[in-house]
């Protein structure tokens, strides 16, 4: 149906924004110390709610800076910064200038 | 028959608030394998590293970090039921040389303490078993935190006893 370059476009933003949040729950598997798996959560759960400590939270915020080659700078070292998938998403792209 | 003891009430005006908290010296430990002083540097002063030793003892430093943290998320918990979180180097805990451990806070952490009246603090830390904790407990002006957060209408004295 719609197969322009503008489809095409989406296709690859679409595509570029799942791996993001691969790699974002790939590091919430390795830091977050969650009870329960972090793909049974889906991208707005809370991860404070699902057990995710203060402490885990600055691994995952260290987690990501190595895993996006980032750092994250004072206005972002937030308790909500971490507070799901989504928002650690958003928080990226305002890092990466997405 | 033994009198009954009680807790001595603060002074006229005053309330005290306490805070506590436990942290799992393995957690920091791995923390510091995983990220070394990266990790440290993002959470505690130069003062808190040095005197746990850090990085000179290496993972031995976990237990006396780990009472620190303990320490700065009991601060938070006195401060900020609402869900505020400061910097974490923004709260330190200074060793005296009697060994004794005090707090100093700056930034916002200060700002935020004086905003919710906060007059002093006094803080103890432990560590045994493989688990690190800490107490503070802060006196401060006897205001409600619905006064103290800015969302009050007018002065008002909070009556309960609870810390929250």
């Amino acid at each position: 149906m719609s197969s322009g370059p503008g489809a095409d476009h989406r296709s690859i933003e679409v595509e570029e924004m799942a791996d993001v949040e691969d790699r974002i729950r790939m590091v919430l598997g390795a830091h977050a110390r969650l009870p329960r798996g972090v793909e049974e959560l889906d991208d707005t759960a809370d991860l404070y709610a699902a057990g995710m400590t203060s402490h885990a939270s600055v691994n995952v915020m260290l987690g990501i800076e190595d895993e996006f080659d980032v750092e994250f700078p004072e206005h972002l070292l937030r308790k909500d910064t971490f507070e799901s998938v989504a928002a650690i998403r958003a928080a990226l792209e305002e890092l990466l200038g997405g | 028959m033994a009198a009954a003891m009680r807790a001595p009430a603060p002074p006229a005006g005053l309330r005290y608030r306490a805070g506590i908290d436990v942290v799992a010296v393995e957690e920091v430990a791995a923390s510091l394998a995983a990220f070394g002083d990266r990790y440290a540097r993002r959470l505690f002063t130069a003062a808190e590293r040095s005197d746990s030793r850090w990085p000179v003892a290496g993972p031995d430093a976990a237990e006396s970090l780990a009472a620190r943290f303990a320490a700065k998320e009991a601060v938070v918990k006195v401060l900020a039921p609402d869900g505020w979180a400061p910097s974490w180097t923004e709260i330190e805990v200074r060793r005296r040389p009697s060994g004794a451990c005090e707090l100093a806070l700056s930034g916002g952490a200060a700002s935020r303490a004086t905003d919710v009246g906060v007059i002093s603090w006094a803080v103890s830390l432990t560590h045994h078993g493989g688990v690190a904790a800490a107490v503070v407990l802060a006196l401060c002006e006897a205001r409600s935190w619905h006064d103290e957060l800015g969302s009050g209408s007018g002065p008002q004295v909070d009556r309960g006893g609870g810390d929250g």
